[in-house]
């Protein structure tokens, strides 16, 4: 079920402006005149008519991903560029700390569905305009979308949507038909920095032709928080990783960030630590920015990059002029910077490329070695794969993480070398993993 | 109702990580002008609201019209026909109960008619959309009263920012990629000493393997020196021969293999940046020799008062350097060794920064003004900063429109590229022209617009003739300027809107650096560009 308002059923009113009652005169100046005039930049597909805005506010059909930062500025933004049928989707509740940039919300929504709000509060702020939410989004719903425009905080989930997309694509005599292609804007920020980009997946470089602009997260070695810390932040993780776990303090509960009682329990236990070690700096602010992998985050970036993206979802949608192509890089630091290029795909991406993954490994090499090049590679960086592969003409799982029972019963074949798992050269492995809707086929080389 | 502190802890933490306890003070202390509540004027203000300013003013003569409602978040439809200040008000306060919110139902040129000091209470004034007149005419009382003016403008497609502010000192600029202050080169006597304590030709395993790399790397520099006539490595070859040197000092095993030492191997990796000589940064140089720092007077901004007795320091017991900075960063070793090493640095920096604040103290003395003038705090902070002090003076915009005066050079050289950013800057301050001239912008009304294209040529001929700019504008971007009739598309407005208010909290906050002076953002081709003129 979506959240938000129904559908209303407009009857036709003469006018000439927008969908039935809700109009007034000289709403849409602002955006007609890029609509109907031509003009010396506009793409070369586009031609000046009245119909365009009723495109954009009877049938255009928009998924914004996230009610975040960006989500409640991308919805802003797009109910007042015309667009009337947008869905957003959010898994999340409001948190007191969002209210600094996700201004869609109040105090009084704190606990309350992300999505379920913006999409309340811009339906009734802009007449006319019909955000539905919802709390998550199945492969189904992408179908029905001209364009998707993500502002998530996470680099698995755009990997996720990103193979998402590829997935809907179709071929045939292995050409690419445009009409399957939904484009995806993608924002991101972090602080003072920000970036866009437009895909068009099949045809333009995908999240993962990039994957190397995103280096994985660095996390403190086990020896220096276990028996050598130096920063405040050693001491915070040792009672996070270390203390927590072995001391119980709230019973088998995990550790909760947004649980004051116990980030306090992980501050006074960090402190002592840094005391121990003589160690200054251990704060709760600190320790509430480690253990919650907190990234600072002002109104200002949010409003730069969907303003951007938001920009490109309006050129894409009405051929208005030539979108970005298709990478754009801000910080404003030190006064403003932009840096605009073209990412270029990857011949052989993991995602888009269609091609089968090569893995070169001896044939005496161990399956764990498979698995760490899996999860360590910058190209790849999978979070916990699944390795199967087909053996005497059976279905074969040679390693699985996420269930127990599996995970216990193939563990065995991490030590074991690929010779002796039966494999042979050009072997084809199936892996599946969090980073990615479809499994990757990959193709066994020998190297010896 | 106020909310308790600890609830605006939580709600502004994400930003609080970003400018500090003090940054945000500064930010609820300040009261913002806006002039125009039109779409770009209430996305800047709303990006200032929603971070906690003290308190806000809009200015704004105008009525709210239907089109004005279409594009703007802070106008609902039952405001058309209201006046705009006061509409915009009541929707951008509702934004956030911590910040006061005033409107003032006037054009600005009213109010500088009546009374121009009007604006003298303001921590920064945001004008937007201003014709060129009234922009000209409000930026002289600013500049006279000292109230830094940003300008700003979203035309079509096109944003534009203009910061007018005579000199914005900048102690914590927050430089992305700093270069660390490790003084191997010139060691300090404490961190000779500490240096000395070392013997690693007979430390045991362990410790061998977990000694800080500054001190492997100051140890090989210790005997490279003695063998190459006092010269560090200084080109990639000798460096390279360094890192070598470095690497022969990794413990062996009994069969001669070398043993995994990754302190050694951290050594190896930071020689490039470890043998950077300790020298004052030219900026901090051009600073030193700045009329500010060299005449201090009772009306002296502490700024510059710290900064004289900085200069004073590094000619006298910083021998030719800044104070040292105190931090050094992570590095594979154990705790106490790493501890010990960053207490040395800690400890010369409170020294070096004692010896400043007596500096400051003279100083404060000579210009009649009690020690207390100058905190310790503040003083801590800016010998912590020292090499990252910034000072923006930005033209004023007599300057920039003064034929006298104009920057010629910038927008001829710019335009040597036909569609650099600077086109945009032309062709708004042509446009500028065309409403002076015809009281109304170009193609406004569809029927207007292909008249409107040779009145436009016009203006630009008559912009570049008067400021003698031997520059060519292409048709093209004539045209196109005629085809966005004013228009203020949202996005557009909201992108510009995000630009301007962080630049405002950078000049309330005084933290991060402001661009100088010029900001051209191209939403064709997603590209800006910023110009000083």
């Amino acid at each position: 079920n979506w959240y938000g308002i129904e559908p209303q059923h407009i009857m036709a009113v003469d006018g000439g402006h927008g969908v039935g009652g809700c109009d007034w005169d000289g709403r849409w100046n602002h955006v007609t005149k890029f609509l109907e005039r031509p003009g010396p930049f506009t793409h070369p597909d586009f031609e000046p008519s009245a119909e365009s805005l009723q495109f954009l506010l009877e049938t255009c059909k928009i998924l914004v991903i996230g009610a975040g930062g960006l989500g409640c500025e991308l919805l802003k933004n797009l109910a007042l560029s015309g667009f009337r049928i947008i869905h957003v989707v959010d898994m999340d509740t409001i948190d007191l700390s969002n209210l600094n940039r996700q201004f869609l919300f109040r105090p009084k929504d704190v606990g309350r569905p992300k999505a379920e709000v913006a999409a309340n509060f811009i339906n009734s702020r802009i007449p006319g305009c019909k955000v539905a939410s919802r709390k998550c989004f199945s492969k189904m719903h992408q179908r029905k979308f001209h364009i998707i425009v993500c502002g998530l905080d996470s680099i698995i989930a755009r990997r996720w949507m990103n193979g998402m997309l590829i997935s809907l694509l179709s071929y045939e005599d292995g050409v690419l038909d445009p009409s399957s292609i939904i484009p995806l804007i993608d924002g991101g920020t972090e602080g003072f920095k920000g970036n866009a980009r437009v895909i068009l997946p099949g045809m333009t470089a995908c999240i993962d032709c990039t994957l190397e602009l995103y280096p994985p997260q660095i996390n403190f070695p086990m020896c220096t928080i276990a028996s050598m810390p130096r920063l405040p932040e050693h001491c915070i993780e040792y009672a996070r990783i270390l203390q927590w776990p072995k001391e119980k303090p709230f019973g088998d509960t995990s550790l909760d960030g947004d649980n004051p009682e116990h980030i306090e329990w992980v501050f006074e236990r960090a402190r002592k630590r840094a005391a121990e070690f003589n160690i200054t700096g251990v704060t709760y602010r600190l320790t509430q920015g480690v253990v919650k992998r907190i990234i600072p985050a002002v109104a200002s970036t949010n409003a730069v990059i969907a303003a951007a993206c938001a920009t490109e979802v309006f050129k894409i949608a009405t051929s208005a002029y030539i979108p970005l192509n298709n990478y754009l890089v801000f910080n404003d630091v030190d006064g403003l910077y932009t840096y605009t290029f073209e990412a270029e795909r990857k011949e052989n991406c993991s995602a888009c490329s269609q091609v089968p993954q090569d893995l070169q490994f001896p044939s005496s090499a161990k399956l764990q070695e498979v698995l760490q090049f899996l999860t360590e590679s910058a190209s790849l960086q999978m979070k916990s794969p699944a390795i199967t592969t087909t053996l005497e003409g059976k279905n074969k799982t040679l390693y699985l993480q996420s269930v127990k029972s599996i995970e216990e019963r193939t563990r065995p074949n991490l030590c074991k070398t690929l010779k002796e798992l039966g494999l042979s050269d050009g072997q084809e492995l199936a892996v599946a993993d969090v980073t990615t809707p479809q499994t990757v086929l990959f193709k066994l080389n020998f190297t010896t | 109702m106020a909310a308790t502190k600890a609830s605006k802890e939580q709600k502004y933490d994400r930003q609080l990580r970003l400018w500090g306890d003090h940054g945000q003070e500064a930010l609820e202390n300040a009261h913002v002008c806006l002039i125009n509540a039109t779409a770009t004027g209430t996305e800047i203000l709303k990006n200032l609201v929603l971070p906690g300013i003290g308190a806000f003013t809009i200015v704004d003569g105008h009525t709210v019209s239907g089109e004005d409602v279409g594009n703007n978040f802070f106008l609902s439809n039952n405001s058309i026909g209201k006046n705009r200040a006061q509409a915009a008000s009541e929707l951008l306060q509702e934004l956030n109960s911590d910040v006061s919110g005033n409107f003032v139902e006037e054009s600005p040129n009213k109010l500088l008619d009546n009374n121009p000091e009007f604006f003298n209470r303001f921590t920064i004034v945001i004008g937007v959309h201003l014709p060129e007149s009234t922009c000209l005419r409000l930026a002289s009382v600013l500049w006279s009263a000292s109230v830094p003016f940003l300008v700003c403008k979203c035309y079509g497609l096109i944003g534009y920012m203009r910061l007018a502010v005579e000199e914005h000192t900048v102690i914590e600029s927050h430089p992305d990629n700093a270069l660390e202050d490790l003084r191997l080169l010139q060691p300090f006597s404490e961190l000779n000493n500490h240096i000395e304590s070392y013997n690693l030709d007979s430390m045991d395993r362990k410790d061998h393997s977990h000694t800080p790399w500054v001190i492997i790397v100051a140890k090989h520099l210790e005997q490279w020196l003695s063998e190459h006539n006092s010269q560090p490595p200084k080109n990639y070859k000798e460096k390279e021969a360094f890192r070598q040197f470095i690497r022969e000092g990794i413990l062996k095993n009994d069969h001669g293999v070398p043993e995994d030492e990754e302190n050694f191997e951290e050594a190896i990796k930071n020689v490039n940046t470890a043998l950077n000589p300790t020298k004052i940064p030219s900026a901090v140089e051009d600073l030193f020799n700045s009329e500010a720092c060299n005449n201090i007077t009772s009306q002296t901004p502490s700024f510059w008062v710290m900064l004289r007795a900085v200069k004073e320091f590094a000619f006298r017991e910083g021998n030719g350097s800044l104070p040292v900075r105190g931090t050094i960063p992570d590095m594979i070793a154990d705790s106490q060794k790493f501890i010990n090493l960053q207490n040395v640095y800690r400890e010369k920096a409170m020294q070096d920064a004692l010896a400043v604040s007596k500096h400051v103290e003279c100083l404060l003395q000579s210009i009649g003004k009690p020690p207390e003038s100058i905190s310790d705090k503040d003083i801590k902070l800016f010998c912590k900063n020292s090499s990252f002090l910034r000072v923006v003076c930005c033209r004023s915009l007599a300057e920039e429109y003064s034929v006298d005066s104009v920057n010629k050079d910038e927008i001829t050289s710019s335009m040597d590229n036909p569609d650099s950013e600077m086109v945009f800057y032309l062709m708004l301050r042509a446009v500028d022209r065309f409403y002076q001239l015809h009281s109304r912008y170009p193609g406004v009304y569809n029927y207007q617009v292909e008249d409107d294209i040779s009145k436009l040529k016009l203006c630009v001929n008559s912009l570049l003739q008067e400021y003698s700019l031997n520059v060519n504008i292409k048709d093209d971007y004539i045209h196109e300027f005629c085809r966005y009739g004013a228009a203020e598309p949202h996005t557009v407005a909201a992108f510009l809107g995000g630009s301007a208010a962080q630049e405002a909290i950078k000049i309330i906050s005084h933290q991060f650096v402001p661009f100088n002076n010029t900001f051209i953002y191209n939403a064709m081709s997603q590209t800006s560009a910023t110009l000083q003129l």
